[in-house]
């Protein structure tokens, strides 16, 4: 397993090293936007992964609830964490784009807005996660990304109904798209979704030593009583 | 089915009765939610035309803040009493007393917006162009939505640190699309430039999914205690 | 055209800071380890 992990460590570099090249160079610059069109191929990947992350995440949280496995746990923890980052990154770029494009840095576009709310409803769970106390943290956190993921289709209504009532810029262009294009986006999300399931992984076995080493501790306090006891009536029948 | 009805009945009516002795709750909050309306008019002084257009988003907002404070409480009592436990080793459904609290949280938070309506008219001198029917049926799908999640948020909440932050900190987001419907369709009605219809609908399905998840759900919270 | 490397800069920015937080985070847990190893051979 250890010694799989560089390799792939080193192809997915390779493969997003290749991706930039496409999305720097070789992809034909956009007729109205020029340049800056190229955020495009960071922006759109970064949302794709993010969804899917989310989604692992809310399977993951439905099996904690329903099988209450330990490694469903740490699979939504560790998918919420990553989807969190990836989101981080769409909101970031999507203004980014935003403001030389169209002269404003927010817009109530679909993918932007969705981005948000989804960005808000895994911060709190990742909140919830952090302050509550252990021994319950995993039920209550499925829960939560159960009520979020059953929120995820009425936020997507009530965005669409309100930007049909109150017409806004549209992020990212809708329409066709130019195949070359197409090409170099594809492969830009096919190295940011290898990036990314290296990044759970990853993740994933930290959170594994983490508990172990947290079991250890507490074990080791359940113990130490035990051992300084013995250690007074030592020095009792000495002294 | 039955036992689920009288039970919430009955803890209903318990929990409005030590509510109607004690007044404690009721009258801090009323002060509260009128002060949240007195700042606003200060904050926001629109024009007619305009304040039509804003009004929703104020009102609710208000409401919003009014219904936190509201909603922080509901558990208060069952946590200083024990109540809680003896709840979890009992035969009864837990969904009568999630039913039994919300239903005390609405009741609630609809007193505190019919006293706090009259005064946002006053001071924005508020005149609905479109169908006023519609409002009522507005302001109980939203405060429905706002409490239902509300209430079971202040169930999750009860072991966190910082327990009064936890609960507008989960609840904000989930409720994105609840309270953009609650204020497009004020808005809406009020302007009488677009039908609420859509955003009327909406808030039922939100009620919907969200009443059939915490009942569905509200047991594994209270085992989790 | 500086918005697009800012843009590039910033989400690669992202990445490794929170890459740098895994790691110091392992790091941590690295030397709690060596700490338990340490008090059982005691």
């Amino acid at each position: 397993m250890k010694r799989v992990f560089p390799i792939l460590a080193v192809l997915t570099a390779a493969l997003l090293s290749y991706a930039l090249y496409g999305a720097l160079v070789a992809a034909p610059t956009e007729q109205t936007m020029g340049d800056v069109q190229r955020i495009f191929y960071y922006h759109v990947p970064s949302a794709w992964t993010a969804f899917i992350l989310f989604f692992i995440n809310f399977f993951a949280s439905v099996a904690y609830l329903i099988w209450r496995n330990t490694k469903a746990d740490i699979v939504a923890l560790v998918t919420a964490e990553v989807g969190v980052i990836f989101c981080t990154v769409v909101l970031v770029t999507g203004p980014i784009w935003a403001r030389p494009v169209w002269g404003i840095w927010w817009t109530w576009d679909l993918r932007l807005t969705l981005t948000l709310v989804l960005w808000l409803i895994y911060v709190s769970y990742l909140v919830l996660r952090r302050f509550s106390s252990s021994g319950q943290t995993p039920l209550l956190a499925a829960v939560l990304a159960v009520f979020g993921a059953l929120d995820v289709p009425l936020v997507y209504f009530s965005i669409w109904f309100f930007r049909t009532q109150h017409p806004q810029p549209v992020v990212g262009g809708g329409g066709s798209i130019d195949p070359r294009m197409l090409h170099v986006l594809l492969i830009n999300w096919a190295a940011f979704s290898c990036f990314a399931a290296l990044v759970c992984w990853s993740r994933y076995r930290l959170e594994v030593l983490r508990r172990e080493v947290d079991e250890t501790l507490a074990l080791e306090a359940l113990l130490e009583p035990r051992s300084s006891q013995s250690r007074i009536s030592q020095t009792g029948s000495a002294g | 089915m039955s036992t689920v009805a009288s039970l919430t009945r009955a803890t209903l009516a318990k929990d409005l009765r030590l509510e109607w002795r004690s007044k404690d709750a009721i009258n801090s909050m009323l002060f509260f939610s009128l002060l949240v309306v007195v700042i606003f008019s200060f904050s926001f002084d629109p024009t007619a035309e305009e304040s039509r257009q804003i009004a929703g988003g104020l009102v609710w907002v208000a409401f919003l803040f009014a219904a936190v404070v509201a909603l922080n409480q509901t558990w208060a009592r069952e946590m200083r009493n024990q109540v809680l436990d003896a709840y979890r080793v009992s035969p009864a459904p837990p969904n009568a007393l999630f039913l039994a609290k919300a239903a005390g949280n609405f009741i609630f938070v609809s007193v505190l917006q019919a006293l706090m309506t009259p005064l946002f008219i006053v001071f924005y001198n508020l005149r609905a162009l479109g169908p006023t029917y519609q409002l009522p049926i507005v302001a109980a799908l939203g405060t429905w939505a706002l409490v239902v999640n509300g209430t079971f948020f202040a169930a999750m909440s009860l072991r966190t640190r910082s327990r009064e932050i936890m609960l507008p900190l989960l609840l904000f987001p989930i409720s994105i699309p609840a309270i953009l419907a609650m204020v497009e369709a004020t808005g809406a009605i009020l302007t009488g430039e677009f039908s609420a219809k859509f955003w009327i609908v909406l808030l039922a399905a939100y009620d919907v999914v969200f009443t059939m998840a915490s009942l569905f759900l509200f047991g594994f919270v209270l085992q989790a205690e | 055209m500086s918005y697009l490397y800012a843009a590039y800069v910033a989400t690669w920015a992202i990445h490794i800071a929170y890459l740098g937080t895994l790691l110091r985070r392992y790091s941590r847990l690295r030397s709690e380890i060596e700490e338990l190893k340490s008090r059982i051979k005691d």
